[in-house]
């Protein structure tokens, strides 16, 4: 579910970074969740891809109950760690896992608006087919450099090609051939540290992977 | 003044009873877990209690000792500062009483210290008389090493940081010094009726 | 492997409430074992409070507890911080 925002004062961002948003309710309660910015820096209004987890407290009014003209405070942009660098010198990997993908779109997204054919290859690790976000867009942005992939880890639709199961050592010696200049890791604890462990097993330098790890909360 | 969001709810808050859920607090049905660090992974063989610091001899039991000391089952309720409080928890841990059964002490307080270097301060007098227990089971199972296992303290009078996962051991003080979060914020005592978060509360 | 744990990211908000400027991108060197990283790439447990702890030997970088009006911040376990002025 994306969500477009027109944020008051807004003096750009970088593509990676994140805004923290906080609800209040009429009684005073509050909440507070972080969400990447999906949107590409010069594209206007705020993009927000949220992610509807059932039983959760923000998602399910974010992607449900939020009308147009609603609003809620903002803190952001956070973050320049975790940034694309449009001066990058050499490959660059981008590797996601479920909703890891949508700061990774953010930085596609603005290597696209700026033209730029550095060659970047997106790993996108999803459960199913079904809940891949982005495939429309993504298929457009193939070309110039740009390589997504996927790798569907639970069911696969018939007559599949791309990959299949976790992104493992076995996935990374046929995805990433040499060393990348940069390496973008995000998605759940549990992925992150999976996949930047076995990109270091392959000899890559731990200094060139940054990561991001999500919450069970999203983000 | 925040901005009100339209139609932002919540998730469903129950205060629930006043004479068992203490001001400030809503009621959880999950367990949350909560952790300042990396879950240690302390083998049972490797795993010792002591008693040290203001005390006429340091007292230690190995896991297999301390198991053979008299536990019992119990059921607390418990309220942790983050605002969940969760009622009728059942636990299963040997009394600090029994651990103190025979020890000579003029201290007044005791830090508990913890596997991965959490400490946390108490008044001996609110860890005796039926008040606190060294809890290895909760809900009929060993305890788990996400909620505090193989072993933690449990003080169910008082906030539940109070309630040292993964405790190691206790040092008993003349004075009441300062644990991990005491130190940096939140309050030295710690009563949720008072509603002792912070510094200063 | 800890689920729970996060890493300097999810701390970025608080730490920009903090310090006035981005921090992730600022070197932090640890206390405890000397090594240095940048903020955004330590360790972050969102607990009672928000704990840093460096990736190479979890010592506690840094603490932050916040009450409604009040923040406490503890940076003892940083020797060293390196923040580039812009």
């Amino acid at each position: 579910m994306t969500l477009l925002l027109d944020v008051d004062g807004w003096s750009g961002h970088r593509a990676g970074q994140h805004v923290d948003v906080r609800l209040t309710a009429e009684d005073g309660y509050q909440a507070q969740r972080s969400y990447s910015i999906a949107s590409a820096p010069d594209a206007g209004m705020l993009e927000l891809t949220v992610e509807r987890i059932d039983d959760g407290e923000v998602s399910p009014y974010l992607t449900g109950d939020v009308r147009a003209g609603d609003q809620f405070e903002l803190r952001g942009p956070v973050g320049g760690y975790f940034v694309w660098d449009p001066d990058v010198r050499g490959d660059v990997l981008l590797v996601g896992g479920g909703s890891g993908v949508v700061p990774l779109m953010a930085m596609a997204r603005q290597r696209a608006a700026d033209g730029d054919d550095v060659p970047t290859r997106l790993l996108y690790s999803a459960r199913s087919w079904d809940v891949v976000i982005y495939r429309d867009e993504l298929q457009r942005l193939t070309g110039n450099g740009f390589e997504p992939s996927f790798t569907l880890t639970r069911e696969r639709p018939d007559g599949w090609t791309g990959y299949t199961g976790r992104v493992d050592d076995a996935l990374l010696e046929q995805v990433v051939p040499g060393e990348p200049a940069a390496t973008f890791v995000c998605g759940p604890t549990p992925f992150v540290e999976a996949v930047a462990a076995a990109l270091v097993r392959r000899g890559h330098a731990p200094e060139r992977i940054k990561t991001e790890r999500f919450g069970p909360t999203g983000g | 003044m925040p901005i009100v969001s339209r139609g932002f709810k919540g998730s469903r808050r129950d205060e629930g009873p006043p004479d068992r859920v203490p001001p400030g607090q809503y009621l959880t049905n999950d367990f949350p877990v909560l952790s300042a660090g990396p879950t240690p992974q302390t083998r049972l063989a490797d795993w010792d209690f002591t008693i040290t610091g203001e005390i006429d001899e340091l007292k230690r039991w190995s896991w297999d000792e301390f198991r053979a000391l008299p536990s019992e089952t119990f059921t607390v309720d418990i309220h942790c500062v983050t605002k969940w409080s969760k009622l009728d928890t059942d636990w299963e841990g040997v009394a600090l009483d029994a651990l103190f059964d025979g020890v000579d002490t003029e201290a007044e307080y005791m830090t508990a210290y913890c596997d991965g270097g959490y400490t946390t301060n108490l008044p001996l007098a609110d860890v005796l008389d039926g008040k606190a227990w060294i809890a290895f089971g909760y809900d009929d199972e060993p305890l788990d090493p996400e909620h505090g296992g193989p072993a933690r303290l449990l003080v169910p009078h008082l906030y539940f940081w109070k309630s040292a996962k993964w405790v190691r051991g206790l040092r008993l003080t003349s004075t009441d010094e300062p644990g991990f979060w005491e130190s940096n914020g939140y309050h030295l005592y710690g009563d949720p009726w008072r509603e002792q978060r912070y510094w200063g509360d | 492997m800890d689920g729970l744990r996060l890493d300097g990211n999810a701390a970025a908000g608080l730490l920009q409430d903090i310090f006035g400027m981005d921090v992730t991108v600022a070197d932090g060197t640890c206390d405890g074992c000397g090594a240095t990283e940048a903020l955004g790439a330590v360790h972050v447990y969102l607990a009672a409070g928000t704990v840093l702890r460096c990736p190479h030997c979890e010592s506690v970088l840094m603490s932050v507890v916040r009450s409604e009006r009040r923040l406490w911040v503890d940076v003892r376990g940083v020797r060293s911080l390196e923040l580039r002025t812009p």
